[in-house]
């Protein structure tokens, strides 16, 4: 009995493995294939059957990309907005979380339910009306433009994660501090952000990684080639030179390895971040 | 709890108003005026831009929802009150991208919520490879949306991709390569492919956390009761997983009706418009044809399906629990 108990746990668990395994080269495989399209020569692209170790590989397509299609001109314009963005979305988003955490004042609920509005309705929804705000403010085309919009797309997020980190501090370190005669300014650099650097790391992930990888607004509204962030640039690359994959996957590999370093060195925080707010949602 | 304490204090306040005499009060409402003032410039930075970006932008759709939006300056734009309502009811494209987005949505909301359940289920175990496991699941989320839809496109080609050669010459399910962007179901199929294999590792991460949080007493309560595994499924890990569920079902709903930068670069709504979904056609209509007023209507209308699926879904979840 015990016997047949442990064959079946081992069978069990072999199974699992093997469910797991299967799932994770279903993930992977696409992103190998990407990898080995980027060193392959043109003549090779549609093979039968399809090569994962490309044929004599070459570096040609990253260093087409990298200097011929301009692509390190996009990647720094991406660095710069996304950095940009990043910082002062997550400023704002803790100093509104700290707000509505610790202090008492009249509308807070209405305010907390506007901003829950801004989670549920869809940026993309209302491109048409950002689009006529943007002209009225003269940031067509410029990186304030892209700058200024992403840090209200991120704002409501941010801002609700670190509201649910920021009510679990605990009051009596304030109170210390507030009977020393610290006031709320100084509370909030000194205590608060401090406290907070676990979620603070997380919404700085998810915004600097959203703004990386944005696009739809992007394309609305940038038509002027040296200001092209990279995801609208890859597009529009992919749309002028349909057959060129090799140098379309060097340039998707540009804009991924950044994303593939930064979610592989701070994972934990990824994970957390997420059941953070889904947990209390 | 807050709004209990903001009606506590907004009495205070009101008291003070009355009896001015009582000087106790009128300090203490100083002061508390002095606190308000404190959190609102706490609020205002993030709070403004949040106004002029998203906020201000959902009245003005509405607004020019109802018009016959002149994107000229100096023209006058034509009322229409409800016109490009109408409009959209007796416009057949439109009723195909709704087709469409649903399909999307039903298609693949299922599967993201049950292998994102499973994949978590196996990995709420102690297991050897746990974490890379999880990261290897989660990495579509994180890539950009161009970049996996290009890669997609290209595995999805007609004549030497990936797909067709696995579908051909080594599974030998078809005979010939699928033409899977010349026809309507071929392509959203591809399209719905791409929405599932970049979903599943968000929903198992979030299934992840929240079994964690689930009694592995319960469990073994249940199993010396001779409650087999999926009985044990059944009566222990989803009622503890309900709000989750709820919560990943319902963003699962309002992301599939989202659906727009793979559809506008795997297909572009082609071929002849047999795969546009809503939000291609609204981008085209104000982007291409420079017809606002119509785009702000089709947008409007996805926004109170989404609302409305969203309400559904909460209460027949809540219903439930009863």
């Amino acid at each position: 009995m015990i016997v047949a108990n442990a064959k079946y746990v081992k069978a069990q668990k072999f199974g699992r493995y093997i469910a797991l395994c299967t799932g994770a080269v279903i993930m992977v495989l696409p992103f190998a294939y990407m990898l080995s399209t980027s060193f392959k020569k043109q003549t090779y692209l549609f093979e039968i059957p399809p090569r994962f170790i490309p044929k004599d590989p070459t570096v040609s397509n990253y260093v087409n990309a990298w200097k011929n299609s301009n692509f390190s001109r996009y990647f720094l314009n991406s660095l710069f907005v996304a950095s940009i963005s990043t910082l002062i979305t997550v400023l704002f988003a803790a100093m509104a979380a700290y707000a509505f955490a610790k202090m008492v004042f009249p509308g807070k609920r209405i305010l907390f339910i506007v901003l829950l509005t801004g989670l549920v309705v869809p940026t993309i929804v209302m491109i048409i009306p950002q689009f006529i705000i943007a002209k009225h403010l003269h940031l067509i085309n410029s990186f304030a433009g892209l700058i200024f919009f992403y840090i209200g797309g991120n704002f409501a997020l941010n801002t609700f994660l670190l509201r649910g980190f920021m009510e679990e501090i605990p009051g009596e370190l304030d109170d210390a501090m507030k009977v020393d005669g610290a006031n709320s300014w100084f509370r909030f650099i000194r205590l608060y952000i401090p406290l907070s650097k676990p979620a603070l790391a997380t919404v700085t992930l998810f915004s600097f990684l959203g703004s990386w990888d944005e696009f739809t607004w992007a394309v609305t509204i940038i038509n002027s080639d040296d200001k092209k962030t990279l995801p609208m640039a890859i597009a529009l690359f992919h749309g002028q030179h349909a057959t060129s994959w090799g140098l379309v996957f060097a340039a998707s590999m540009i804009a991924f390895i950044p994303v593939l370093i930064v979610f592989l060195l701070a994972q934990k925080h990824f994970v957390q971040g997420l059941s953070l707010g889904a947990i209390k949602g | 709890m807050s709004g209990i304490a903001v009606q506590d204090n907004g009495s205070i306040q009101r008291q003070g108003y009355k009896s001015r005499s009582g000087s106790r009060l009128v300090s203490r409402h100083r002061k508390m005026a002095g606190n308000y003032a404190v959190a609102y410039l706490f609020l205002l930075p993030g709070i403004a831009v949040f106004f002029i970006t998203i906020i201000f932008p959902i009245l003005k759709s509405l607004q020019i929802s109802f018009y016959d939006w002149k994107v000229l300056p100096g023209i006058p734009s034509p009322f229409l009150g409800f016109g490009n309502y109408t409009r959209a009811f007796h416009d057949p494209i439109f009723w195909r991208s709704l087709v469409n987005s649903g399909f999307y949505m039903l298609v693949t909301v299922p599967p993201q919520i049950i292998l994102g359940l499973l994949a978590a289920m196996l990995l709420n175990n102690k297991i050897k490879g746990r974490s890379v496991f999880r990261v290897l699941f989660y990495l579509p989320v994180v890539t950009s949306w161009v970049v996996v839809t290009l890669l997609f496109t290209y595995m999805f080609s007609s004549d030497g991709g990936l797909f067709n050669w696995v579908l051909k010459d080594v599974l030998h399910l078809v005979q010939h390569d699928v033409q899977w962007f010349a026809s309507r179901w071929p392509a959203m199929l591809a399209i719905c492919a791409l929405g599932v294999w970049k979903g599943v590792g968000w929903s198992m991460i979030i299934f992840l956390a929240a079994l964690q949080t689930v009694n592995p007493e319960l469990n073994e309560c249940a199993a010396l009761d001779g409650a087999g595994s999926f009985q044990r499924f059944r009566a222990v890990t989803l009622p503890a997983i309900r709000r989750t569920t709820t919560f990943i079902s319902i963003m699962l709903v309002i992301g599939g009706f989202n659906v727009f930068i793979s559809v506008y670069l795997m297909t572009g709504g082609g071929p002849s418009g047999a795969t546009e979904v809503l939000l291609t056609y609204m981008y085209r209509q104000a982007f291409s044809f420079l017809d606002f007023g119509y785009g702000s209507a089709i947008a409007f209308i996805l926004t109170g399906i989404i609302l409305a699926l969203s309400g559904v879904q909460w209460k027949f979840f809540r219903t439930d629990d009863k």
